[in-house]
């Protein structure tokens, strides 16, 4: 709650972009354009040679508005620092890497990246990518752009308010970076069919919830195959580099599912959002977020009986804020503002944009040296603190080798033949498993229940059926089976994620279990 | 482990195999911590529990409990259940359906345990949220209130009380508010 202060002293530049241009150098040259807001932030610097030759005016007019025409870098000198990078041996770099004077090109022609997120994060990887090689980019995000934005996504303008911050975001970087195609996605990450995920070489993550980060993490994990000794399998390793911020703080992290930990590995770190008691909010509250929650939790339902409550519809908004107000005075607190209000009801994360800055750019390089092998990567998670001096510390987190998501899980093979009894049956005799009474589900179908009584019955004509019929003739199939296993000599509660792989049919291509 | 060399090689061979797989819905960690759990209910003799949306929807159930004991006996109410994917990270979403008068449970349905919002932890899971559902019915609280007249009646005058939850129960008026019959 205390760094939510910070967030709105930002949110106070961001809702007036105008301020920011009396700062800035007026506009001279563009007739009829005073009304054009300057820009926050701008990244292609010219070189002090060019700029040397440039005169004030024309110094100025570039600094006002980075969207009209000045003379970009030529090709090789912008690469120049990238190249060394690329073409020289080094006593860091990974096996693999052989120095090439070719390896920009084929970054630039082979690697194809998604970015995750078009927010303060995105804007700025989006940037940091295209300056690094990369031209082959996606980005993709459901939102649309706000005002309130504006004083950190330094790639939307105030004309920009309300369209797609992924289309808005890529037109901005292409009109910039010559060379760079950056395809936009203005839709939820779920909408999309996992095919689209399996083109990418490395997938960049500049999101702001557990969930999402949760469900890319799933995705790009679901891609990974193991070989019968459970090594994972090069070619279907799908890495990724996530970035997150909250006011002064962020991380950088590394995952390479089967190698490195996943999201779901320590999904511990994370800790649980602050909730107040519905009884604080309704009978004793203490402070302005008390008053608000009240608002927004208690009294909406009150009054508008089964009309969902909408955070973006401003409206729905301005009603809480003026609720929380009239409650707030009933109990003589202060503090209960518009911003506030959103910020509490949108649990809005405090933003700054120098930590999105050096966020991005540790997740940029490590995408660079990922997909080039020019050095080591982090390994594997980096915290950045700058709220008391500055700290930087990476941690080597573990996996867990029993992880429901990027663990090869135990294999079974099984005849085309045998029943989900069967196969319930086997589970309790498998040495590695030894489970009894399994309860079974596949990508969302409950197979099996053992409890309660109303779902086993539902379930319990599948006992019969062949595993292949109930999982739809594949070749290999993961399911996950919970019951009662020995660990440690006591019996515990268990879920473990099984790779089925039935005999004597023919895998796919893709398919790489040994049965093939 | 990723090399610019591989990449240019495996292209070829996904361009053989891109015809692969027919995606797949995903199952979110939290759909299978759920899963568990459900699978491993006890659930108490006071209390039943039913899947609107069939057997393959785990995340939206109701659960319908019948106190044995109490100020309670002999009611039924019905509570609904809404897990998101981030579960076990964020507790479940509870509503009671069932109008009652309680001073833990207000009239729009909103439940005030203390599990289920600021004393969440990932470690708890649905037999926990259910027991805690039962206790508010053996031992209404009038220290936590969402219902404040009802809480300062318990507090002040159990007799009334009792009567209170009587007439609710049996479908009437307390006060302003009227209850449906749930007995």
């Amino acid at each position: 709650m205390r760094d939510r202060h910070l967030c709105f002293l930002i949110g106070e530049t961001g809702r007036n972009p105008n301020a920011a241009a009396q700062l800035a150098p007026q506009p001279s040259v563009r007739g009829g354009s005073h009304s054009q807001p300057a820009p926050l932030l701008f990244f292609l610097v010219p070189s002090p040679s060019e700029s040397s030759k440039a005169s004030r005016t024309q110094r100025a007019a570039a600094m006002a508005s980075p969207d009209a025409e000045q003379p970009a870098p030529t090709e090789p000198a912008r690469w120049r620092d990238l190249d060394m990078l690329l073409s020289r041996p080094g006593n860091l770099v990974e096996a693999s890497f052989d120095p090439s004077p070719t390896l920009r090109d084929l970054l630039g022609s082979l690697v194809e990246v998604l970015v995750v997120g078009a927010g303060g994060l995105g804007c700025e990887l989006l940037k940091d990518l295209a300056l690094s090689g990369f031209k082959k980019l996606h980005v993709i995000d459901m939102d649309t752009i706000d005002v309130s934005n504006l004083n950190r996504q330094f790639l939307f303008r105030v004309q920009d308010v309300g369209k797609s911050k992924a289309e808005v975001a890529a037109k901005r970087v292409m009109e910039r970076v010559s060379g760079v195609n950056i395809v936009p996605h203005f839709c939820r990450i779920e909408d999309k069919e996992l095919e689209f995920y399996s083109q990418f070489h490395i997938i960049v993550l500049g999101l702001d919830s557990i969930e999402a980060r949760s469900y890319i993490n799933s995705v790009a994990c679901g891609f990974l195959e193991y070989d019968s000794n459970d090594n994972p399998l090069p070619e279907t390793v799908k890495p990724m580099v996530d970035g997150g911020t909250e006011g002064f703080k962020g991380h950088a992290r590394v995952i390479i599912p089967g190698t490195t930990p996943c999201f779901e590995c320590n999904i511990w770190l994370f800790p649980p959002q602050v909730k107040f008691p519905l009884c604080t909010l309704a009978e004793t509250p203490r402070t302005a977020a008390h008053c608000i929650e009240y608002a927004h939790l208690i009294k909406w339902d009150e009054v508008h009986s089964g009309k969902p409550f909408d955070a973006d519809d401003a409206e729905h908004m301005q009603w809480i804020y003026s609720e929380a107000l009239k409650r707030a005075e009933l109990f003589g607190i202060s503090g209960v503002t518009y911003s506030l209000t959103q910020g509490v009801v949108k649990n809005i994360i405090p933003a700054i944009a120098s930590t999105n800055a050096i966020i991005s750019a540790a997740c940029a390089l490590e995408a660079f040296k990922l997909i080039s092998g020019c050095s080591k990567s982090v390994s594997n998670y980096l915290t950045y603190n700058g709220l008391e001096g500055t700290h930087i510390k990476v941690t080597d987190f573990v996996r867990d080798k029993d992880c429901l998501v990027c663990g090869p899980g135990t294999l079974i093979e099984l005849d085309t033949s045998s029943t989900l009894a069967e196969f319930i049956k086997m589970l309790e005799e498998h040495p590695k498993l030894r489970i009894s009474k399994a309860s079974v589900t596949h990508e969302g179908n409950n197979l099996y229940m053992q409890s309660p009584e109303v779902l086993e019955q539902m379930t319990r004509p599948n006992l019969s059926v062949p595993m292949f019929e109930l999982l739809k003739g594949v070749p290999c199939a993961t399911v996950h089976a919970t019951g009662m296993a020995e660990n440690n000599g006591k019996k515990v509660s268990s879920l473990r994620k099984l790779r089925v792989a039935f005999k004597g049919v023919e895998a796919s291509n893709m398919d790489t279990t040994e049965s093939s | 482990m990723i090399n610019l060399f591989k990449i240019k090689g495996q292209k070829k061979e996904e361009a053989a195999s891109a015809a692969g797989k027919a995606p797949v819905k995903k199952q979110s960690a939290g759909e299978l911590r759920l899963h568990k759990d459900i699978s491993e209910l006890n659930l108490p003799k006071t209390t039943s529990i039913s899947f609107p949306n069939g057997k393959d929807d785990l995340m939206n159930f109701e659960i319908i409990i019948r106190p044995d004991e109490g100020y309670y006996m002999g009611g039924t109410f019905v509570f609904t259940f809404q897990v998101s994917p981030s579960y076990p990270h964020e507790p479940p979403k509870v509503k009671c359906k069932t109008k009652v008068y309680h001073p833990n449970i207000d009239l729009e349905g909103n439940v005030c345990l203390n599990i289920l919002r600021e004393d969440w932890k990932p470690v708890l899971n649905i037999n926990t949220v259910i027991y805690g559902l039962n206790l508010l019915f053996t031992q209404p609280n009038d220290e936590d209130p969402l219902n404040h007249e009802a809480a300062v009646v318990l507090r002040d005058n159990p007799k009334m009380f009792e009567a209170n939850v009587k007439r609710a129960m049996a479908g009437g008026y307390v006060g302003q508010h009227y209850f449906p019959r749930c007995a």
